[in-house]
């Protein structure tokens, strides 16, 4: 495992590097970096501090396209979980509120994994009913509104530090070891692949699958959960209609590009906060050069492209048959 | 029947298919198979799984591309290279699936690709014309206007049939077409392929009932594992002897004598079925399974070996009887079930049922043993190397590779690793469904001698096999099977090639009396 990382991350590492090395060349202070308040600012901590949300999510993400799943619905979590937490932040300890929020993260979680894992739907439609009727759950819960509040305790989860580093980094890094310890501690990472990449001849095995895939969407709704609260107390409030607003589509990718096959099986996990940070580097890149953000979209979906192309299998065979061809000649 | 595959000479041969082979890695698939149709024959092609039926079919048609041989269409040799070749070249094939647009209407079906038009405008009054003229000709007289999809699968398949044979088809294939139709459907679809018969045209019926190819076929020709066991006139040939040609001799590479043969009751019963059985997948049955013995299941495919072995390990749920071990009934419900007994099950499906493709040898050996184990007893990677290291080197996995993804492996191994899996479990009874199929001649003989040193551990064993030779090598006691009945039990000195045929093809009046 610890020796596998490096070879398999390399072009993720390599993307990483060239990107960043991209927006040092449109911005010069990029690398720069202050420490203010106790709190230390620049464009590289505002990378890490941006691509939180997604990086949250795309840890449980990443185990659900593992078991050959997919989970549109942690936009809408994010924003039922983050309209729970801000409802609640002005009359309530921070404990609670956080409880709240996981605890309704766990039930969309539950809600999902049910639907896939024992009513046997397919994840896309499964989860799109979440993900549909989610928005609407968190505007039943802001009556409509944009809710705001100031409880400093959650202000402090989206704009505080922790020893120099933004509270958020510091939560997903947590997040990271922990999500980290349960797989691969325990043996679900491997019941998981497994699961993944051959449903039937995993549970011949005696492999619990149904548990598998429950128990990753419910992970994958807690992660999201906590991306909500993170979101809502960084713009210390919460937008039912907003928050949120296509990061299923940023985690998904940030999956994909970290090496993990739609079609389920192997996964990483660092691999695919690699691919979150990625993606928010490019954001903030083309933010800093002054090019309008329109851009941005653009220029991911190259980058999409580039992936998916470098992934598949006929280019595979186009390549080894050039290069036998060549051999020939 | 000097050469068998000859001709009859009152036909003028239509398809002539001479040495054909085909490879998949360093498996035969084909070898050098001759194969013989003549004008207006109704001609069987027969086989168990495997042995290389559907892969003769899709090198004709142009699926597969050939290693060798020639295939003559008419005198003119043919090699289609796509399926679309092959229909135009007069080879129609209809699968067991049928392979339409069941949300197009039966017209647009038949005339799909090439509408009637004017000045580009589909002529839909024209085309459900000419389709209701065409499906006249077969007996059926439907409204061509509904969708495919509101027509039994009968229908279906005669409008699959009548697209195929207005596309020009002299040689029609037909793969499996009876297995999902009634008794009556059956009948509309044997009339039609007489009808078809009589116009000339060439018709290969693939299929596993025999009173089927008794009923309709005129000549038959029997592949086993790639190679062709030949080719007779169905009216010369007695059904045991075809049988025998299906399931026949075959196993030159291993040794023939007799496992020693031990009183029975001298065994520890390990698990006991009673009644036992699941409605409309197979009737109940007894079975008690011993340690130290092995039981064969014998019968043709489609008689309920592979039901048998699903419902012992616990694969699929019985809704009668009740299993017992130490006189005590157990619960089994599920596979967790039956591994948590200490059962295994390697089913015969290994790609798809079998081996976690992307996962590595050693992943894929331990799997069982860490579902039985839980999430929370992890085998640390030590413990994980080293149980796939002892079973490398004990069952002689090649490439000795723990790390190398179990899809790269040859199927010889990935069976071994399959065994070690469940091995690594410390099984009291493993079900092994065709362990020995689709491998090649060496890895064949060693599963065969492992099978037997598990035995002579201990282990009880449940094996399936086609190879009635291999069933005869190894097996303490066979349940033959017929029409997903347990129909006969042979113990001791009963248990012989002959005795297991004879059984297999015994009286099959029943079938015959819903036959008519």
């Amino acid at each position: 495992m610890t020796l596998r990382i490096p070879r398999r991350g390399m072009a993720q590492a390599l993307a990483l590097i060239i990107i960043l090395m991209i927006d040092r060349l449109v911005s010069p202070q990029f690398f720069n970096l202050h420490l203010q308040d106790g709190r230390l600012f620049g464009s590289v901590i505002d990378v890490l501090n941006r691509g939180t949300p997604v990086a949250l999510l795309s840890l449980g993400m990443v185990l659900v396209i593992a078991t050959g799943g997919i989970d549109l619905s942690v936009g809408a979590v994010m924003a039922i979980a983050g309209a729970t937490a801000a409802s609640l932040a002005d009359t309530h300890s921070l404990p609670v509120v956080i409880a709240s929020a996981l605890a309704v993260g766990l039930a969309c979680g539950l809600w999902n994994g049910i639907l896939v894992a024992v009513l046997r739907i397919q994840p896309i439609v499964a989860t799109l009913i979440l993900m549909v009727a989610g928005r609407g759950i968190a505007q039943l819960i802001t009556e409509g509104r944009i809710v705001t509040f100031t409880s400093p305790d959650l202000v402090w989860m989206g704009n505080g530090a922790v020893l120099g580093l933004p509270t958020p980094v510091v939560i997903a890094l947590g997040m990271l070891l922990v999500t980290a310890a349960v797989v691969r501690g325990t043996a679900l990472g491997l019941l998981i692949e497994a699961t993944g990449g051959n449903a039937r001849a995993s549970e011949l095995s005696g492999v619990g699958t149904r548990a598998m895939i429950l128990s990753v969407y419910v992970w994958c709704g807690l992660c999201a959960a906590l991306a909500g609260v993170i979101a809502a107390a960084d713009i210390m409030g919460a937008d039912a209609n907003n928050a949120g607003l296509w990061l299923e589509l940023d985690a998904i990718l940030a999956v994909v590009i970290g090496g993990t096959s739609l079609f389920g099986g192997r996964f990483s996990l660092v691999l695919a906060v690699a691919g979150a940070l990625i993606i928010q580097a490019m954001n903030t890149g083309i933010l800093l050069s002054g090019y309008p953000p329109e851009l941005n979209l653009l220029v991911k979906a190259v980058v999409v492209l580039a992936v998916l192309l470098a992934q598949s299998p006929r280019l595979g065979d186009l390549s080894r048959f050039t290069a036998r061809w060549r051999r020939t000649k | 029947m000097s050469d068998p595959s000859a001709p009859p000479a009152t036909r003028p041969s239509l398809l002539d298919i001479r040495g054909l082979s085909k490879s998949f890695g360093t498996l035969k698939a084909l070898d050098g198979v001759d194969f013989t149709l003549g004008e207006g024959e109704i001609h069987a092609l027969l086989g168990e799984n495997g042995a290389g039926k559907s892969t003769l079919i899709k090198v004709v048609t142009g699926v597969f591309a050939r290693d060798a041989g020639t295939v003559r269409l008419a005198g003119r040799e043919i090699a289609p290279r796509s399926a679309k070749d092959a229909v135009d070249a007069g080879i129609a094939t209809v699968y067991q699936e049928v392979n339409l647009l069941p949300n197009l209407s039966v017209a647009q079906n038949l005339f799909l690709g090439r509408q009637p038009t004017r000045f580009g405008v589909v002529r839909e009054g024209e085309m459900k014309r000419r389709a209701r003229a065409l499906l006249f000709d077969y007996g059926l007289d439907i409204d061509v206007g509904a969708p495919l999809s509101s027509y039994s699968v009968a229908v279906q398949h005669i409008t699959a049939i009548a697209r195929a044979v207005d596309l020009s088809a002299r040689v029609l294939i037909l793969d499996e077409p009876t297995a999902s139709l009634d008794r009556h459907e059956v009948e509309i679809l044997f009339s039609v392929m007489r009808k078809l018969a009589e116009r000339g045209i060439g018709i290969v019926f693939v299929s596993h009932f025999l009173d089927q190819v008794y009923e309709i076929c005129d000549r038959v020709t029997v592949l086993r594992n790639g190679r062709l066991i030949g080719a007779r006139d169905i009216a010369d040939l007695p059904r045991i002897d075809l049988i025998r040609m299906m399931l026949g001799r075959e196993l030159a590479e291993t040794t023939h004598e007799r496992a020693a043969s031990q009183p029975d009751t001298a065994r520890e019963v390990c698990v006991s079925f009673k009644g036992f059985g699941k409605q409309g997948y197979v009737a109940p049955f007894d079975l008690e399974l011993r340690r130290g013995e092995v039981v064969g299941l014998a019968g043709l495919l489609g008689s309920g070996r592979t039901e048998t072995a699903r419902l012992v390990f616990g694969a699929e749920r019985a809704d009668s009887g009740e299993a017992k071990i130490g006189g005590k009934a157990i619960r089994l419900n599920s596979p967790r079930d039956g591994a948590g007994f200490g059962f295994g099950y390697c089913p015969e499906e290994r790609k798809t049922e079998g081996i976690v493709a992307d996962l590595t040898v050693r992943e894929n050996i331990v799997l069982a043993l860490q579902a039985r184990r839980g999430l929370h007893r992890p085998l640390s990677r030590r413990e994980q190397d080293e149980i796939a290291m002892r079973y490398i080197r004990m069952l002689d996995i090649r490439p000795p590779d723990p790390e190398r993804p179990i899809g790269l492996l040859s199927g010889g191994n990935q069976q071994k690793a399959l065994l070690a899996r469940w091995l690594a479990t410390s099984p009291k009874l493993l079900v092994l469904d065709e362990p020995t199929r689709g491998i090649d001649v060496g890895a064949h003989a060693e599963i065969i001698r492992l099978v037997r040193e598990l035995c002579e551990q201990g282990l009880a064993l449940l094996v399936i096999s086609s190879e009635l030779d291999e069933i005869v090598t190894y097996s303490n006691r066979v349940v033959v099977l017929r029409d997903r009945a347990h129909v006969e039990e042979l113990k001791g000195d009963a248990v012989e090639v002959s005795s297991i045929l004879a059984a297999i093809a015994a009286d099959t009046a029943p079938a015959h009396e819903a036959a008519s």
